[in-house]
Parts: structure tokens; C-alpha cells; sequence
């Protein structure tokens, strides 16, 4: 049985409708990945699978006691909240003192737990909220452009541990991602997003399918015509929409 | 029982003795509410909130209830219309400021056609502490009590919710349910303290405390924990001087507050240059 399963789900924002008709579902041990340029209903998808936006149309099915370890873009600190790294932890629910330096042990940053949260540079901020992600141990690990902020050799490490997760907890990963070759090559599936699912498969089948070649372009320009995207892409799809 | 009312009713009998208790009262209510006021930035929503009193002053009068239950829901209708408002195409401070001068302008006039009821207009907005009855201090430790029995039993879910709503609702808490018993809580500190400070000076009760804790504090509990505090202190503090200098009470308490802000910020800044 699939862990989150959306049925022709249409989700708004801001009282704009963002994403479309959205058939999707995971399974446990699958990595999920989705891309798509700016403003192309990722992070909008993330926040329809958690919870946090009521469907307008279609419907969400999370499994029955379904744990979510959620990882977002960032996090707004502005200081007027006076936090350290394991009371954070302790958010909302209360974990053990051993449970907490463990997670942050096995998220390589085992020394900040008594470190106020603003004072952590922006990797160990990223290894911080993984921390919190694991200590919950997820069914589900979603990740919502969490290599923001890292380096390069930074987010290639950071994909190794998930990767590792995956593999000792036999949960599901969920990625959003800018860092298409690395993403790509690490996911068994791929799920290619502009406004509704553009097309999906295994990373080899969205590759060359063109409908990912009209919103990324070929070849090693993948990551750069990502910013270039404009209104160029005209391919027919059933369920597709004209973007308002 | 007995002993209890026979060592407290004469003490109570003081004036000043029920000032100092309501003062306190009305500190440990807003301290907790107050650090979500200065986390959530909903400084102005307080204000808003707290001008609606008035209009709850007027109402209460005019159909003769209690002022505190008309109080409470003139602030209720206010905080949960704010609430529906925002986000709704007007910028936040706008929507506020609109709000919050027009609850106080309706509140002022709504007074003025009460010609019959002889009524303490500057009591109602600056506050009449030295006139609290033992039926007020009642109702004011009844009041904080309910609030800080509502955010303990909150204060987990609330705290999530306030650093990212996402975070909270991946972890099964709803951010709308943890800011509609923020904004109940928020009516209710409006009314127990609207005796104490006025309907002009509860945003300052709400938001000074807090803001003089946080340079020495490096929790949330720690912080809720200073800004009851600082809160009792300048109560007392405030009481005092108003006492030395025949001042007017409630303006009085809130410079106290506002000093113990300057010198807690003065204080740690040299620490960090240090």
C-alpha cells in the first residue's frame, strides 16, 4: 500500500491555482524526485502532501498513522526567539536526551546541540533540520530544496546520507530539487512538474523524454536553461492548462 | 478555610494590597501571551485586539451587564475578524492600523451616547488600578489563570507552529488551531488587564515585558519565565512610584517597563562588547 497517494488534486495559492490534476503516490523504500522550474508548483505540491494546503479539487490519502519527516526550504529566525539546537529538537515532541545526540551524531553535526539555532552556518543549519527529520523516524522523508545553502561538495555528501537513511530505515524519500544531474542519478524515480506532472518515470525515461527536453533543454545546459524557461513550452498533454 | 479567610480578607481590605495583587495577576497573564505577541511580530494585532475593549466598556454599560464579559467578546469579535481579514489583499499593518483606530474611535463614541451612566472614561483607557474590588481581583486571577493553564497545555504545538507552520503540520498540528487559541487566550488577557493598564496601555503591557527579557534569556521558558518577572516588577515598581509621586498609575507602570527595557538592553550590549 502507498504511503501518500493525490488523486486528481488541484491545489491554489494566494488565490492563484497553481497545480493540476496531480495523480501521484509512493511507496515505502522509493526515491521520488521532482523538478521543474521556478514558480512550477513544487514546493506547493510539498506543502499539499504535508498538509499544510487543503486540496481545492481532488484529494490527498496520507497511510493511517503516516510519520512525516519533513525538511524545508528554509527556516525565518529573526532572533526575537531565543532557541538552542535541542530545545528545537524537542519541537513538538519531547525526545530523549540520547535519542537527540544521536540524531545529530548520525547527521555529522554532533556538537551543536547546546548552540543557539541563529548561530549555525547555513550547512549545519541544513544538518540540523535533517537531524530533526530522523529523530522523528519517518515512513517518509520530504525534502523541499534542502541542499540550499550548501556547497557542492556539501550537497553530494548530503545525498550520500539520504541515500544511507533510505537504506536503514527502508522509508520513502521525496526530493525537490534544483541539482538535476546529482538528483537524477540518485532517484528511481523522476517526476518532472510545470504547473501538472509534465512526465515521469525512471530518470533514464524522463531524460529523454521530450517534454523534460522543452522545460530543460539537452545536455550539460540542463541547469542553466532552468532560468531561461520562459513561456516556451507548448507540448500537448491532456490535462494540460494554460498558466494564468 | 476558615484561617485563609480570616489571614487574607483584612489584607485585602487594603487598597494597595489588591492593587499589587491585581498588578501581578494582570503580569502573569500577559508574559506568556506577550512572547508569542513579540515572536508571532503581532504587535499591532494586540493593539488592535486591546482597543476593541473600549467598545466592550460601552456595550457592557449600555445593556448593563459586566464590563469584563463585554470586554471579552468586543475583543473575541475583534481578534477573530482580524484574523479573517488578513491575507485578504490589504497589507497586515494597514489592515491593523485601520482596524485598531476605528475599534477605538467607535469605542469613544458609542461612551459619548451613554448620557445617562456617569462613567470613568480615563479609567477605561489608562487604566484604574487603585480602584480594583476584591470581585475584580477575583476575576482577574480567574482570568490569568485560565490563560496560563490554556498556553501550558499549548505551549509545545504553539511554539512549533511559530517557528514554521509547515514544520508543525508535517508533524500533525495545526497551525490554524494553535493561532485560534493564541488569539482566544490574547481576548482574554485583554480583559483581565483593561482594569489594571487601560484600554491605550495593554499593547505596551503585552509587548515591553518581553521585549526587556529577551537580551537575558536563551530559552522560550526562560524567556516566558523573565518577562513574568520584569512584568510583577514594574507592576509593584510602578505602583510605588505613582504612590511617591502621585502619578497616574497605569502610564506609570508601563514607564517602569519601558526602563527596565532601556537598562536590560544597555546592560547586555556591554556584555557583548566586552
Amino acid at each position: 500500500m502507498s504511503l501518500i497517494v493525490t488523486k486528481n488534486l488541484t491545489l491554489s495559492q494566494g488565490g492563484r491555482s497553481v497545480l493540476h490534476n496531480v495523480d501521484f503516490s509512493i511507496d515505502r523504500g522509493e526515491i521520488v524526485t521532482v523538478v521543474g522550474p521556478n514558480g512550477s508548483g513544487k514546493s506547493t505540491l510539498v506543502k499539499g502532501l504535508i498538509g499544510a494546503l487543503t486540496p481545492v479539487k481532488g484529494s490527498v490519502t496520507r497511510a493511517r498513522g503516516l510519520t512525516i519527516g519533513y525538511v524545508p526550504q528554509s527556516l525565518q529566525l529573526d532572533g526575537l526567539l531565543p532557541l538552542t539546537v535541542e530545545r528545537f529538537l524537542n519541537l513538538p515532541h519531547r525526545q530523549s536526551k540520547a535519542a537527540i545526540a544521536k540524531a545529530l551524531s548520525d547527521a555529522g553535526v554532533p556538537q551543536v546541540a547546546r548552540s543557539q539555532l541563529r548561530a549555525l552556518s547555513g550547512g549545519q543549519f541544513q544538518r540540523v533540520l535533517l537531524a530533526r527529520a530522523l529523530l522523528l523516524k519517518p515512513d517518509i522523508l520530504i525534502l523541499d530544496e534542502a541542499t540550499q545553502g550548501l556547497d557542492q561538495p556539501g550537497a553530494a555528501a548530503f545525498y550520500i546520507q539520504i541515500a544511507d537513511v533510505r537504506n536503514r530505515l527502508n522509508c520513502a524519500v521525496l526530493m525537490v530539487s534544483h541539482d538535476l544531474h546529482v538528483v537524477m542519478a540518485a532517484s528511481d524515480r523522476v517526476l518532472c512538474l510545470n504547473g501538472h506532472i509534465c512526465c515521469q518515470g525512471t530518470p533514464d525515461v524522463v531524460q529523454d523524454a521530450p517534454e523534460y527536453h522543452a522545460l530543460f533543454g539537452t545536455g550539460t545546459q540542463g541547469t542553466f536553461a532552468l532560468y531561461r524557461h520562459g513561456h516556451d513550452h507548448d507540448h500537448d498533454h491532456d490535462d494540460h492548462h494554460t498558466h494564468a | 478555610m476558615t484561617m485563609i479567610t480570616t489571614t487574607i480578607t483584612p489584607m485585602l481590605d487594603d487598597f494597595m494590597t489588591r492593587a499589587a495583587l491585581a498588578g501581578i495577576g494582570t503580569a502573569l497573564a500577559a508574559a506568556p501571551l506577550g512572547c508569542f505577541v513579540v515572536w508571532r511580530r503581532m504587535a499591532y494585532f494586540g493593539d488592535a485586539t486591546a482597543h476593541a475593549a473600549l467598545l466592550g466598556v460601552a456595550l457592557s454599560l449600555a445593556l448593563r451587564g459586566p464590563i469584563m464579559l463585554g470586554v471579552l467578546s468586543t475583543a473575541i469579535v475583534m481578534a477573530l475578524l482580524v484574523q479573517g481579514l488578513s491575507g485578504r489583499g490589504l497589507a497586515q499593518d494597514t489592515l491593523l492600523g485601520v482596524l485598531a483606530h476605528s475599534a477605538l474611535a467607535i469605542g469613544l463614541v458609542a461612551v459619548s451616547f451613554l448620557s445617562g451612566v456617569r462613567i470613568d472614561l480615563m479609567g477605561y483607557l489608562f487604566g484604574d488600578i487603585l480602584a480594583v474590588s476584591k470581585t475584580d481581583l477575583a476575576l482577574i486571577w480567574g482570568g490569568a489563570a485560565v490563560v496560563i493553564v490554556l498556553m501550558l497545555w499549548r505551549w509545545q504545538g504553539m511554539l512549533a507552529s511559530t517557528l514554521n507552520p509547515d514544520l508543525a503540520q508535517a508533524s500533525g498540528i495545526s497551525a490554524k488551531t494553535e493561532q485560534l487559541v493564541l488569539t482566544l487566550a490574547l481576548a482574554l488577557t485583554v480583559a483581565v488587564a483593561i482594569k489594571a493598564v487601560g484600554a491605550l496601555l495593554i499593547g505596551a503591557l503585552l509587548v515591553i515585558p518581553p521585549a526587556a527579557a529577551r537580551p537575558l534569556t536563551g530559552s522560550p521558558e526562560s524567556m516566558a519565565i523573565a518577562t513574568a518577572a520584569i512584568g510583577s516588577a514594574a507592576a509593584l515598581g510602578g505602583l510605588g512610584a505613582s504612590f511617591q509621586f502621585d502619578t497616574p498609575t497605569g502610564p506609570t507602570i508601563v514607564c517602569c517597563a519601558a526602563a527596565m527595557f532601556v537598562v536590560n538592553t544597555i546592560i547586555s550590549r556591554g556584555l557583548k562588547l566586552r
